[in-house]
Formats: structure tokens, sequence, C-alpha cells
């Protein structure tokens, strides 16, 4: 990256570690955080979403919703992640690409299973081995980021399932006798008072789904965890920088990297907490120091 | 959302028209000086210069892929990619699975590596080395105690922190390791294992796998092969 790293064998002390931390190596290393976060923001609203149509399919009265959408919940959180994780991105890409192979060469001769091996015309590959490396990553990207919807839509969908429960039956009554509709009292009462019951579960769920994301990993994606090995592996004089074992190292900047990502997340749950507690007959809406001098 | 997202990223990957000739090579990249991943995050080693020139001389244009070494069969048959170029040995139970090109580094000895002045017994000791591979094989064939580890820098940490008392892997992977261990660790044992390594392929792909043989049998005639394995290997290596 500067001039002065041109020949890193003559580096020491401070100028070695600025060469070794811009190598385009390390660039990479430290773009992966932004891969983690990226993977947070698109799974947490797609589970969410995942998981509210779960809920609400399973509160239906009609077995043709309710039956799916307790059934996707009771799978998708019965199998061990590793697992799904392992089985659903293999089987999602297969099944892309057979798909693709019936579209395009359905002819192909020998079919798509030869021996061990799966085999679809090169036209029919996804992505096309043609394709630029960068679409390769986004599509494992993709994949992962179904897996990962997928498990934690089951999870949401419990929680959610829980919290509309525990909307006191009161309000539902009330909502009935001013000549509310169904569909009135679902999206004017039940829904905006659910959340409240909901926001525990979800932020827990939230904190599993950051300290999941090196999963990515196991995906053959690589992710932070990835380059923290490859990087912190011990290094001989082939490489431009050698150095011994710091694995230790790295993963340590990892550890930091992760709990400062759940404090923060920490934090930001406990104000939407107060702020969806206004106006709730529940303890949190009145405060510690009201409750202690009301008895 | 999800399947509209899908529906983009499938039309986005279907623009670019498939050419029969674009080859994806898979490597492990954390085994030099075979393959290892350079400090520019490009595939480097013997096998990555090795690799280009067989696809110059077979007319191919070729992409570099890193692949766990633990699931680079696996997604080898999956069509993930074309090729294994990753170090691997040819052994009967691989040619199973997958077929081989004809070797492109001769049998070369595996070697057991220990502490300096530790007493280890090859045949009841606990001896480390990666999972997957023919040195991981026999070890469990000796009786030893064997310890797996994902990665080939692993089964060395683990020799160095005592975990093992020694560690079974490929001599030219341990040469350069022994040598700039500033004498911390030795070379206490020595077996031969596997019939070299060559080229990993699918067994449907019958055309690449004739494609790269000629390649390499060209590159055996004319010396260039020799000239790179001496190059990334010195010249104690066994050539062609």
């Amino acid at each position: 990256m500067f001039t002065v790293c041109t020949d890193p064998s003559l580096l020491s002390g401070f100028d070695w570690f600025a060469c070794y931390l811009t190598t385009p190596k390390h660039l990479t290393f430290f773009g992966s955080f932004f891969l983690v976060l990226l993977l947070i923001v698109v799974v947490a609203p797609l589970a969410l979403g995942l998981g509210f149509a779960a809920a609400v399919a399973s509160r239906s009265g009609s077995p043709f919703l309710s039956l799916p959408g307790r059934g996707y919940v009771a799978l998708a959180r019965g199998v061990p992640d590793i697992v799904f994780f392992l089985f659903v991105p293999i089987a999602l890409d297969q099944a892309f690409e057979y798909l693709r192979y019936l579209m395009i060469c359905p002819d192909q001769l020998g079919g798509v299973w030869q021996g061990n091996d799966f085999i679809v015309c090169s036209a029919a590959k996804l992505p096309l081995s043609t394709a630029a490396p960068i679409w390769h990553s986004v599509y494992g990207f993709g994949l992962a980021v179904i897996s990962f919807g997928i498990v934690f839509g089951a999870f949401a969908g419990n929680v959610l399932v829980g919290s509309f429960k525990a909307v006191p039956i009161a309000q539902i009554q009330t909502g009935a006798s001013f000549g509310m509709t169904e569909s009135q009292i679902f999206h004017r009462i039940l829904v905006p008072q659910m959340w409240i019951f909901a926001l525990p579960g979800l932020s827990n769920l939230w904190q599993i789904l950051i300290k999941a994301t090196p999963l990515l990993f196991l995906l053959g994606l690589q992710d932070i965890v990835y380059w923290a090995r490859e990087l912190g592996s011990s290094k001989t004089g082939i490489y431009a920088y050698p150095h011994p074992d710091w694995r230790l190292y790295y993963f340590g900047f990892l550890l930091v990297f992760y709990l400062a990502l759940t404090a923060v997340s920490e934090a930001a749950y406990k104000r939407l907490m107060v702020r969806l507690s206004r106006g709730q007959g529940t303890i949190a809406s009145v405060g510690k120091a009201t409750l202690r001098s009301g008895f | 959302m999800k399947s509209l997202l899908f529906a983009g990223v499938l039309t986005a990957l279907s623009i670019n028209i498939a050419s029969a000739d674009t080859i994806r090579m898979g490597t492990e990249g954390a085994y030099p000086p075979y393959n290892f991943i350079n400090d520019k995050k490009e595939v480097d080693g013997f096998e990555r210069h090795l690799g280009d020139e067989l696809c110059k001389r077979a007319n191919l244009t070729c992409v570099w892929v890193v692949n766990e070494w633990d699931s680079i069969i696996p997604n080898l048959l999956a069509g993930n990619y074309d090729t294994i170029i990753a170090g691997m040995s040819i052994t009967d139970e691989r040619d199973k699975v997958i077929d081989f090109t004809e070797a492109y580094y001769p049998p070369a000895p595996s070697f057991y590596v220990a502490l300096n002045g530790s007493n280890v017994n090859l045949k009841s000791g606990v001896i480390a080395a990666q999972t997957s591979t023919i040195q991981a094989g026999h070890v469990a064939a000796t009786g030893a105690t064997l310890v797996e580890f994902a990665t080939p820098d692993e089964t060395i940490a683990a020799v160095r922190n005592g975990e093992a008392d020694a560690v079974l892997a490929d001599s030219d992977y341990l040469m350069p390791i022994i040598k700039e261990s500033a004498g911390k660790l030795v070379q206490v044992g020595e077996v031969y294992l596997g019939d070299g390594i060559g080229m990993g392929v699918r067994e449907s792909d019958g055309a690449l796998k004739e494609k790269m043989n000629k390649a390499i049998k060209s590159m055996k005639q004319d010396g260039s092969l020799n000239k790179l394995l001496v190059k990334w290997f010195g010249a104690d290596v066994k050539t062609y």
C-alpha cells in the first residue's frame, strides 16, 4: 500500500506492522467485518418477516395455513443449526442447478447423477464457471442468508406466537364491544400490543444471531473467522511477512469485536424497551422507583 | 421478498454466456510451498505456477478457487470447481471416488517432526496429522494415537505447544518449517506414502483429464516441470 512496503524484509518495528496490517490480505480481513454486519442487517428483517408470517399463519383457523406455519416452526427449531447449515445450502444449490438443467439442457448425456458426481451442463451451472468471482461470493452469501433466515425465522415465529397469546383478552373484548371487525382488532390492538411481549425474546434472538454469524465459515465463506485463522497461522519465509503462530491475537480481536457488537445491541434494546413500555400497564412502564414508593 | 431477491441473482448470473473453456481450479491455499495465499491475497506457490502453465498448454482459461481441505473432494463432486490441485497424493482410496491425472510431483517421503530433545515413540505416542490425508491414515494404522487437525498449520502448533509428540506430513511442507524453527523442531522419522501428487478431476470428466495429462506430459518432456520443482522445493527435490 505504501512505497516503504515494497521490500518487507528490510522493515522492522512500527514500519513492519504498518505495512503488515495494510496488505491486501489484511484489508480483505477488515472488509469481511462488514460482511458479518451485512449478514445481520439482511437476515434480521428477513427472519422477522418469516417469523411474523409463520406466527399469523399458525393462529389461523384454517388448517391449510396453521399446519404449514406450525410445521415450519417445529421443523426448523428441532433440527440442530449446524446440520441445517450443512444441509440447506447444498440442497438449495443442487435444487437450483437441477431446475436450470431441466430448463436449459434436459437432454444431457448420462443425466445429472453420474456415479458420485452431480453434473449439469456448463450453461446450467449456478453461477456460471465464467462468472466473475464476485458473483460466486454473492451466490454463496445468498444461500447463507436464506439458511439463516429460515432458522431464525422459526425462532422468531415461536416468540411471536407466544406474545400474541400474552395480549390481555380484555383488550380484544373491548375492541369487539366497540364494534371492530376481526381484522381491525388484529391491526389496531393485537399487533401494536404484542411487540412489548415479543421484545425480550426477539432481543435474545438478535444476540444469538450475532453470535451465530461465524457459521458463515462453516458454509465455506471467507468470513472473519476464516481470515483470522489464515492470517494468524504461523508463516514461514515464503510469505512476505513471516511470523510465528499469532492466532491467539487474531481470535482475541474477534472476541472484542463480538463483545462490542453485543454490548451496543444490549444498550439499544434497553432504549427500545423503555420506549415501547410507555403507556403499558406493566412494571417496565412505571419504573423501579415508583414501584418501591407505591407499596 | 426472498424469491424476488433470488430471481434477481439468477438473472444477474445468467447474463454471462457460458464458455466451456473456463476451468475452476480448487486448492486449499494453506499448504506452502505447494499452495498458499500470499500477502496480496492471491493463490501462490508451486501448484499455482504449475496450474497456470498447464492451463496455458491445454488452452483453457483457469480461475482459482480456495476451499477447505476437509470438503475439497465433496465440493469437486458437487461441481463447485473442476479440478483439485492441492498437494493431493494419488491413493487407491481416493481413486475410487475421483480420478487423478498422472503425477506432476514424484513420490516423496513424509517426515515425522518433533520438538528437539523430546523422546518420541512413533508407534505409541500422540501423532498429529491433517485430517483426511494419507499421513493421518498411516498414523492410525501404526497404532499411535492420532490427533487430526483441519489445517496443516494447526498440526505444527500442536507439536510446538506439546499437545502432540510429533507431526507427520509431507517432507517438503515440513522442511522450511524445520529450517526456520531455529533448532526447536527436528525430523525424527521418515516414511514413504502415496504414489506422488496428481490433479484430481471428476470421474465423469474424462476429457479434462486427457487435456491435463497431455499438458503434464509435455511439461515433463521439455523439462519445464523439473525447473518448477527445483524452484519451489530446492535442488534436492526428486525430478522427472
